[in-house]
Order: C-alpha cells, then structure tokens, then sequence
C-alpha cells in the first residue's frame, strides 16, 4: 500500500461559518496531544492539535493545570499581605509582578518611593530580565534539537541567581520590592562581583551566537517560521520582543518610561523579518542591551539616601478609592498590574495582564496552522510563551 | 486625556470621568455604545492596542464593572473604559471580532463571573476550571474559606494562627 500523502490544497474544507470541515473517522486527521506532559511545552499547558500528515491544520490551547486563584486570595488579604505573593505569579521573572503591584499601590495610596529605591528597583527588574531570557535561549536552542546552549545558559543564569541571593537573600522568589520602596540596599563589593558576572554573561553569550545563530540547522528550522505579520500586531495584542522583531519599536521602557529609565541611554533593540530566528536575535540584542544597563545604572545610581518612603501602619492601611493600570516592560512582553481599590484595607479587585495571555491562546493557534509537528515546540518557545500567566 | 473626553462626550452619550494620572483616565460608557465608541477611539483616535478586558465585581450595588483598558501607544496615552452591568443574567455583547484576542478575556470572564458573551468563540467551554458547577469563583459572594474547608484537610500538627493577631504582635507589640 502506497504511503498516505496528504493533498493540503483539497482538505480540510471550510464550512460556511468559516470553522473547518474535520472528519477525524475519514482517516485524513489524527488528533494530537502535545502537553501537558512535554518536553516541547512552556509550562504547565497542552495543544490539542489535529494534523494532516504530518502538517498541523487546527490547535486548540488548553490551560487550567497550574490554576492557583492569585487574584481571589488577594481580595482577602491586606495590602502588604498581597506584596508576598505576588511574586509567586511569575517563576522565571518574579520581580515585575513586585513592581507593579508596589508602583500600583503607592499611586493610589500617594506614596512616593525614594529616588535611591527606584534605581535598585531598576536594577533588580534588569537582572530579572537577563535571568528571564538565559532560560528562554536555552529552550528556544533544546527545542530545535541543541541542548548544550540550555547548559551554558542555565551557567551563566546561576551565576545571576547568586547575585539576586547577595542582593535579596533569595534566589527566586525575592520578595524585595514591597509598597514604599526596597528592603535593602547592595552589599558591599556588589559592583565589582555583579561586573565579574556581567563579563561571565558577555562571553557566554558570545558562545551562544557563535553555536546557535550561526548554525546552520537552527537558521533552516528557525528562519521562516512562525513569521508574524505587523498588521496582526496590534489586533492580537502583541507586545515586547515579538513586536519588536517585526519592527514595531513597542517597548513600555521607551514608550511610557517608568522608575530611572528616562536617565538611562538606550534604544530598543529591533528586528525585520518577524519569524522565529529573529525573535531569537532579538532576544539576544536585548541581554546585551540589559548587561549595558545594569553598568549604566551601578554607574549612576546613588550611594545613600533612603530606601522607604514613609509607609501607614500595615494592620490599617487603608488605600482611597479608586483604580490604576501600572506597565512594566518583562522579558515577554507588556506585563502590568489593574488594581481597583474600594477604599478598604483589601483590594477589590487585582488584575494581572501577562504577555502569555494574548500570545500563547489566540496568536498561537492562528500562527500553529500548517506548521510541521517537529516545529510546534520551536514556534511556541520563540513566542516565550509562560502559562501561569494566563491563569494566574 | 480631558480634551479627548469632551471631544468625546460631544458623539456619546458617557458617564462619569476620572483622570488617575496625566496619561491614564477612566471613564463610563453606557452598555450599548461601548461598541461604536470602541470602533471610534481605534479607527480615529489610534487606541488599537486592547491592553485588558476584566470585570470587578461591585456586590453591595448588585452590579459588575468590565473594564476594557485601551492604548494609544503613539500618544502615549491609555483610556479605560467602564460598563456598568446588573449582576443579574449579566451579558454583554463581545468584541472578539474587533480584536481577536478578545475572545480569551471573554471566556475567562464567563466562567469566573458567569458574565456570558453570547456568540464568542468556545465561551462556553471550560478554560481554567474543569467540571465546575457551583457559583463562578471571582465573585464577591465565593466564600473561599468555606471552599477550602469543604474540600481540603487540615495538615496535622500545623498550627494556625489569625493573620491580623499574630501580625499584631509581632510587629506593633505596643499595641496588643
């Protein structure tokens, strides 16, 4: 019997309704699940995917395996008993879930932190950043066949993590940023070790490009792939580096400037061609635009000053009514807090607005059609896609 | 932002305004002309970007507020509006077809606030909670610790304390 050959051009036929005409007892389709148990799956989330041959034709995203209600358990709980667990929303990058909800707080408490505050927070926030992406480059290279990067990245990530543990006392969960300003201030000799790490990232990164982006198998699977059109951009709400490597310059730190950035010299990095080998570049720009940062900000920062604003007493802190939408630029994308407050010493409302949540449902079951089975993996890691985002 | 809400309020009929910051406003829209306001503030006013679509839920009034946060990037400016819902048979009419991602905000309203969105792609599908019957967990009148209660255990030998005594305290002994 000859093999089946799939003919893509006659099937599967669209209904008037435009959903597709799938036949799964026609022997033309196969259900697939890859997920929740994958190596080819960012966190805890499953495609349910129906292919022809061995071409994808229809996913449906599936979440709901790592649901831990975060909002609900804030709405019974006391502002400073939120600042704890709101890092716990985000494991590769917890400090923007920090910010946000302390940035959001003060604003409608009428807090100010102090300037010396914002420059740690800064600082905090772009390390977070460089730890965010030495995971994503490790996957983005394991999911296309190379597991070594993910070794030398998960290094050099190490290496960061013992920086957050000097600086924090915690390597993941920092828990520093809290409502009025930071907990502390950098160790002495912070400097110098931070600049021994920073040198340590540069040359990995070097390794990197030299393994990875000039590799001829990573460059056949990656250029092409998942190619993104700028007009989807903003009707599915696609924001950070996946914007950025389509050539829309989104970036909350340039465009809505927040904490010390305005003193900070730096242009977002950019891409053309919008498919997952960009994506990948950009990403890697953008770790070398981050360790630049950090030397800027330890270059300018202050050396004293207070690091809490004067904060009410945390058993009746009342927070006035009203609502605000905090942004912040994370590794993925927009990250941002919507905190409505009634005018009692609990939030009524907090909303978490991930970047996974419009890129790794809607944009990645549009971007999944006709990709190859072997390619899901790749295409879902190059969108750096993180679930507990999506159900929080 | 007030410029834009007079200029507004001149082509709909809009409720209450308040400026948070000098680039974040919120303002009430009345039910049926969030629709052709949205239109109007994407394809005049360049807020194409849907930041967020979530609800708060005002139980003491007996209503829900969905809060559709627009950006306008190029202006650096973010408007959030406001439609206020009975809580009763609460629906509302979906955006999905002017921004697709639309329709995964719209799924999860539904299934956490029971909000329904007649006509939404699989909005009536489970998206996070599976084979749940009982009142939609978001809203105000949940009561998590009666839920936790019913379907947890306690660990043994864990001792529990109340949060606000033993913060109390440890924090303002003074006070105690």
């Amino acid at each position: 019997m000859a093999l089946y050959e799939p003919d893509r051009s006659q099937y599967p036929v669209k209904k008037p309704d435009g959903t597709l005409d799938i036949d799964l007892s026609s022997g033309k389709y196969l259900k697939l699940w890859q997920g929740p148990q994958h190596p080819g799956i960012t966190g805890n989330m499953s495609l349910e995917l129906t292919v022809c041959g061995d071409e994808v034709v229809d996913c449906q995203t599936h979440v709901g395996y790592l649901h831990r209600g975060f909002e609900k358990l804030m709405e019974r709980r006391t502002y400073i008993q939120c600042f704890p667990i709101v890092c716990r929303i985000c494991v590769p990058e917890p400090d923007f879930n920090e910010y946000c909800y302390a940035a959001a707080v003060e604003e409608l408490s009428g807090i100010k932190s102090p300037r010396r505050a914002d420059w740690i927070r800064t600082l905090i926030l772009e390390m977070g950043r460089i730890n965010s992406y030495m995971m994503y480059l490790g996957g983005q290279a394991g999911s296309l066949g190379m597991g070594v990067i993910g070794q030398w990245t998960t290094y050099v990530r190490d290496l960061m993590l013992d920086r957050f543990e000097e600086l924090t006392g915690a390597r993941i969960y920092h828990m520093f940023i809290l409502p009025g300003g930071v907990r502390d201030g950098l160790p002495e000799g912070f400097e110098k070790r931070m600049e021994e790490t920073l040198r340590e990232i540069e040359s990995t990164m070097k390794d990197v490009y030299e393994a990875m982006f000039c590799n001829a198998v990573f460059k056949k699977r990656a250029i092409g792939l998942g190619y993104i059109d700028p007009t989807l951009i903003d009707p599915y709400g696609v924001t950070g580096p996946t914007a950025r490597a389509a050539g829309v310059a989104k970036d909350v730190r340039k465009d809505f400037p927040y904490l010390v950035y305005p003193e900070l010299d730096f242009e977002p990095v950019t891409g053309k061609d919008s498919d997952a080998f960009t994506r990948a570049d950009v990403r890697r720009r953008d770790v070398l635009l981050s360790i630049d940062l950090i030397r800027q900000i330890l270059d300018k920062m202050p050396h004293d000053g207070p690091l809490m604003a004067k904060i009410p007493n945390v058993l009746h802190w009342k927070v006035p009514r009203g609502e605000t939408y905090i942004r912040a630029e994370c590794s993925r994308g927009e990250y941002g807090y919507y905190l409505v407050s009634d005018g009692s010493g609990y939030p009524r409302r907090v909303n978490v607005r991930g970047p996974s949540y419009t890129h790794a449902v809607a944009l990645l079951e549009r971007l999944i059609i006709n990709v190859n089975i072997a390619d899901v993996a790749g295409l879902m890691v190059s969108l750096h896609t993180y679930p507990p985002e999506i159900e929080r | 932002m007030r410029e834009l809400y007079e200029q507004l309020k001149r082509l709909f009929p809009l409720g209450e305004y308040t400026e948070q910051r000098r680039d974040l406003a919120f303002v009430t829209v009345p039910k049926d002309h969030l629709r052709p306001l949205l239109i109007h503030l994407r394809d005049r006013e360049r807020f194409t970007h849907l930041v967020l679509l979530t609800a708060v839920d005002w139980l003491e009034e007996g209503r829900f507020q969905l809060t559709y946060l627009m950006n306008d990037r190029a202006g650096k400016r973010d408007l959030g509006l406001r439609v206020l819902l009975p809580r009763e048979q609460a629906t509302m009419e979906g955006i999905h077809d002017l921004w697709p991602t639309a329709a995964t905000y719209q799924r999860e309203l539904r299934e956490m606030f029971g909000i329904d969105f007649p006509g939404s792609p699989r909005v009536n599908e489970e998206f996070i909670l599976e084979g749940w019957t009982g009142m939609p967990p978001y809203r105000r009148d949940f009561d998590t610790k009666k839920f936790s209660e019913e379907n947890f255990n306690h660990r043994p030998g864990r001792a529990t304390t109340d949060p606000a005594k033993h913060m109390k305290e440890k924090l303002y002994p003074d006070e105690a």
